[in-house]
């Protein structure tokens, strides 16, 4: 290869290179962002388009269960023609049950509160492991990933053994004498406080552990030294500081939190009320797709407004990370 | 340094660990469980451990499981490689705002909508439901984990590496292959592992996509532990606990030590 080419390689854009490397750089780059690229719109995007032309498709005792609507079937003119036939039945049945409101806001409510309390108990073990010695830093941080590779559904099985009536914390409880009868959790909104907790504690701690570990500690010491007592440097230096962390942690857990499906399925029992199962029962049970799409559809749209925080907040960490 | 390792860090720490471990030490001692009740210890005893392998069911599904994952992991370990250099080396290409944005949404997209609209797909499509469309799906979410791995890595590359290859002489594609695909290649290692036991660990996208014939082991475990806890379920789950922190350590060790001939190489030809 001439020297030219090898200089115009390390700087594309200035002049030209000679045709076929430029042909194949140009093909490959351009492949790389393709390939992907359709394999989402496909598989990702394509499939809510349909779940919302579902959800506005009536129910029907056949398979696939549902009329169709917005068919290519009979060319361009038979698609718009189906705008007619488009039935927002789905979703004022939606509105009539007050058990679909009900559920959301309890999913919504639920996921708040366990957010809450995992950036409460998620905090203080960030904020150990950002101070621990550089060298034990790895391995404490292996060790908060480790939980994360075993099974979800595991991790939450693992609870019911601990939080049944005759389980291991109840018998542990009983024999210290600390209470006299066997506390119910499993089956209750705790359970699922719990559960949720205790899985997503790693996505809490990880973001919450990268933006302390940055942190420059000499301003403690700074504020210390001009007579700051610890709390107040820490709501004024230390948590501010971390915010990014926090933010990026809290949305970790809260919106797959209020979609969760294992979590309130086996630790919530029958009783308990959450989207994600309602979704689920709707779709196994009732076998009813088109309401099920407009559960789908809805749960979206309340969740879009925290997913777009949260490509935002990716996309500046990402900068910065530049 | 240690001065400021307080004994509320150590405490905190040592709490957390407690509360993140605790459960799995458990439920890998009640696998040992003579008893056939979960939670009262009757002695020691591996019956569990030889019945599940004579459960015909449970072995089917596992193996219908390692398929998916191996299959899986590994198409969305080139896709989401793929993607990660689409997002850090080309800054501007049309459409670039939905393609970020399609990499991070299925990282927070609750499963269920996921696994719906996946589903929905492949009837749409006229496609059977089975191990294929289970594998198709799981590609598609744990890519987008593959090239938030990949990318963070990406993001850090001393891009002079590529250039001085360039100004050697190589192309683009050998440059890649030589210089920046062996820098990177812990993280998409990494990546493949996160996408396999995504894969081995998804119970909600995989019930939705999965048609009959097509049963993963989560879905067995799944329907068995609506029946009722049974030390069997324990002992299947000490299993993948144990196939999985021997990956992982696995894993680190041959991270580290390739982290430590670097530095050694480095040092060299400093020195040289």
């Amino acid at each position: 290869m001439s020297n030219t080419a090898v200089a115009d390689a390390a700087a594309p854009s200035t002049a030209a290179n000679p045709f076929l490397t430029r042909l194949g750089a140009g093909f490959v780059s351009r492949l790389v962002i393709i390939v992907p690229y359709l394999w989402l719109l496909f598989f990702f995007l394509v499939p809510f388009v349909i779940v919302f032309k579902i959800s506005l498709s009536q129910t029907a005792i056949a398979m696939p269960p549902y009329t169709p609507v917005l068919d290519f079937r009979d060319g361009v003119s038979g698609f718009f023609a189906g705008f007619r036939d488009l039935n927002f039945d789905n979703y004022v049945w939606l509105t009539q049950d007050a058990l679909y409101f009900k559920a959301y806001l309890t999913s919504v409510v639920i996921a708040a509160i366990s957010t809450g309390l995992t950036l409460l108990v998620g905090y203080p073990i960030a904020y150990g492991m950002a101070r621990a010695p550089a060298t034990i830093r790895p391995t404490l941080l292996m060790l908060v990933i480790l939980p994360f590779w075993t099974s979800f559904l595991i991790r939450v099985y693992a609870w019911i053994g601990i939080l049944k009536p005759e389980g291991l914390l109840n018998q542990l409880l009983l024999s210290l004498h600390i209470i006299n009868q066997p506390l119910v959790i499993l089956n209750t909104y705790t359970a699922i406080f719990i559960g949720i907790v205790y899985s997503y504690l790693p996505f809490m701690v990880l973001p919450l552990y990268s933006s302390l570990e940055k942190m420059d500690y000499s301003l403690i010491e700074a504020a210390k030294d001009l007579g700051c007592p610890p709390t107040a440097a820490f709501w004024k230096i230390t948590f501010p500081l971390s915010l990014p962390g926090v933010i990026a942690g809290c949305l970790l857990v809260f919106i797959p939190a209020v979609g969760e499906f294992v979590i309130p399925d086996l630790l919530g029992g029958s009783q308990t009320l959450m989207i994600g199962k309602t979704l689920w029962n709707e779709f196994f049970a009732n076998r009813d797709w088109p309401v099920s799409s407009a559960v789908a559809v809805i749960l979206l749209l309340l969740l879009i407004v925290p997913i777009v925080l949260f490509q935002h907040a990716q996309a500046r960490a990402q900068e910065q990370d530049k | 340094m240690n001065a400021t390792w307080s004994r509320f860090n150590i405490t905190s720490i040592t709490l957390g660990f407690a509360f993140l471990y605790l459960p799995i030490v458990l439920l890998v001692v009640f696998s040992f469980n003579e008893s056939k009740l979960v939670t009262v210890w009757g002695g020691f005893s591996t019956k569990w451990y030889v019945s599940l392998f004579h459960n015909q069911g449970l072995m089917d599904a596992a193996w219908v499981t390692i398929r998916v994952g191996l299959i899986s992991a590994t198409v969305a370990t080139v896709l989401g490689t793929m993607g990660a250099l689409a997002l850090t080396r080309y800054t501007r290409f049309r459409g670039r705002v939905l393609f970020s944005g399609m990499i991070f949404a299925p990282l927070v997209m609750p499963d269920v909508i996921t696994g719906l609209s996946l589903l929905l797909l492949f009837v749409a499509i006229g496609m059977d439901r089975g191990m294929t469309t289970v594998i198709l799906a799981h590609i598609t979410f744990t890519m987008c984990f593959v090239a938030v791995v990949v990318q963070s890595r990406l993001v850090s590359f001393d891009r002079s590496l590529e250039e001085a290859a360039m100004d050697l002489g190589a192309p683009p594609v050998k440059t890649f292959f030589q210089i920046t695909l062996p820098v990177i290649l812990p993280a998409i290692v990494s990546g493949w592992m996160l996408a396999f036991t995504l894969s081995l660990d998804d119970l909600v996208i995989a019930s939705f996509a999965s048609g009959p014939g097509a049963t993963t082991l989560p879905m067995k475990i799944y329907s068995q532990v609506r029946l009722g806890v049974t030390p069997e379920i324990n002992a299947a789950c000490t299993l993948l606990i144990a196939i999985v922190t021997v990956g992982v350590i696995i894993a680190s060790v041959a991270n580290k030590r390739r982290e430590v001939q670097r530095q050694l190489d480095e040092r060299a030809a400093q020195r040289g």
